[in-house]
């Protein structure tokens, strides 16, 4: 058995102090030891893209990274997308405009979403379809998806000009 | 959790990682971006027992020019290579395949150099420094020693690395004005690894080719260099005929293993057609397509 390792992570603001073997990966130090099973594991290979989190704000899939080396960093999860009972405007959007079905690629599809639209606050239809090529949805042949995202923006737009 | 245990170290600096692999050699991987030995490891098809993480190690970020090369430290991002205008004009064909590597949280990760050490035969990254007439800066505690990219990938993930060696420096050359330079795939889904990828260079002068160079992947169990591609071309008036002739002549010699994903002659009849349209659109941006 190879020798645990203290790590501190904050994860959506929150500071976690915890012991882990090297070989956990990101997603499941998420899930298992800190119970945020927000994040979904998929094909663990790097492939779906729905345990994409964002690490300093850049999105990573967690399932090709080790949680010993977020030692130090910042996680945003899909946990930490809504404030208390308000839902983030990507959610809002995703919610009315039907952008999830089943719901499993839905986590990493809103953290992808939120880097796309935190770098770029009105994005194309093709911008947003070529953002999220790495993100796998079976259920809803993305156009739900791609209109949620341009919604979410435009709902963002407005609510920083009022 | 799926990986076997295994040793973690995360070195702080270049010598420190070059220590730990003195001391661990073949047993220690280098952990990089970890895009593609994470998931190795997944699968229990690499076991290393240690890995030296060379994430912390800042000193390996960087790219930039020097000596009529553009040179790039092992932990270099892909996503930083896009963002480097200066490499954008003076090594586009590089730029433009690290576009196509994986998707943008894989290339968030990803390094330049980690797909180089990986040599994945379908791989863009290493076909593209092939092409390019790049360099391995390949370091030990005991020194360094530069190899060519022709004699870098020796197999299908197999490179000139030795145990006790880091990559820890890809070298590309700048290509003068008037180069033209074009990337081009064919993969089953969009972004995934190519069936078959070509990277073409073509240097015109008073409209007529002096210098060329085209590299392929998916043709054999390393990125391969096409030769035949520049004694076509050269002395020529780059057009259709020649190109094509050129492209014809480029797969010739070539005998790629047929999978799942294409035959022997499937991916012959590809790459040829591809080397055809890589060639046209990198004479194009040559500016001398007529």
């Amino acid at each position: 058995m190879t020798a645990v390792r203290q790590i501190t992570v904050s994860v959506n603001g929150q500071t976690f102090e915890r012991a882990v073997d090297p070989r956990l990966a990101l997603v499941d130090f998420l899930r298992d030891q800190l119970g945020l099973t927000g994040t979904h594991i998929g094909c663990e290979q790097g492939v779906c893209g729905a345990c994409t989190v964002l690490v300093d704000g850049t999105s990573v899939l967690s399932c090709l990274m080790l949680a010993v080396q977020a030692d130090g960093s910042e996680v945003s999860t899909v946990e930490g997308l809504a404030s208390g009972l308000e839902l983030h405007p990507l959610q809002e959007a995703f919610w009315e405009k039907q952008g999830l079905q089943c719901g499993f690629c839905t986590p990493g599809m809103l953290m992808r979403a939120k880097e796309i639209l935190d770098h770029d606050p009105d994005p194309t239809s093709e911008t947003v379809r070529e953002a999220i090529a790495g993100n796998l949805c079976r259920c809803t042949g993305y156009q739900f998806i791609v209109e949620s995202i341009l919604d979410a923006a435009e709902r963002i737009r407005v609510g920083s000009n009022a | 959790m799926k990986s076997a245990p295994f040793e973690y170290h995360a070195a702080a600096t270049l010598a420190e990682a070059l220590s730990l692999k003195h001391d661990l050699g073949g047993d220690a991987r280098v952990l990089a971006g970890g895009q593609s030995l994470i998931p190795l490891m997944h699968f229990r098809l690499a076991t290393p027992a240690a890995l030296v993480d060379i994430n912390p190690v800042a000193e390996l970020d960087y790219v930039r020019r020097a000596n009529g090369h553009v040179v790039i430290g092992a932990r270099t991002r892909q996503a930083t290579m896009l963002q480097s205008e200066m490499a954008a004009s003076a090594a586009p064909l590089l730029v433009e395949a690290v576009g196509w590597v994986g998707h943008a949280q894989i290339r968030h990760r990803g390094t330049v150099a980690g797909s180089v050490a990986h040599a994945d035969p379908s791989a863009e990254i290493p076909t593209a420094v092939l092409a390019l007439g790049g360099e391995m800066v390949c370091r030990s505690v005991a020194g360094e020693r530069v190899v060519p990219a022709a004699e870098f990938f020796e197999g299908p993930f197999t490179t000139a690395v030795a145990d006790d060696e880091i990559l820890t420096e890809v070298r590309v050359a700048v290509w003068p004005e008037g180069t033209g330079a074009a990337w081009m795939e064919l993969s089953r889904i969009y972004h995934g690894f190519p069936v078959v990828g070509v990277g073409a260079l073509v240097h015109l002068s008073d409209g007529v080719v002096d210098r060329a160079s085209v590299a392929l992947c998916g043709m054999a169990a390393t990125p391969v260099l096409a030769p035949a591609v520049a004694d076509v071309l050269a002395g020529n008036e780059p057009n259709a005929r020649v190109i094509a002739e050129a492209a014809e002549a480029a797969v010739s010699d070539l005998e790629p293993p047929g999978d799942i994903h294409g035959s022997t002659t499937y991916r012959k009849k590809v790459g040829r057609v591809y080397v055809r349209r890589a060639l046209a659109a990198a004479v194009e941006n040559a500016g001398g397509f007529r």
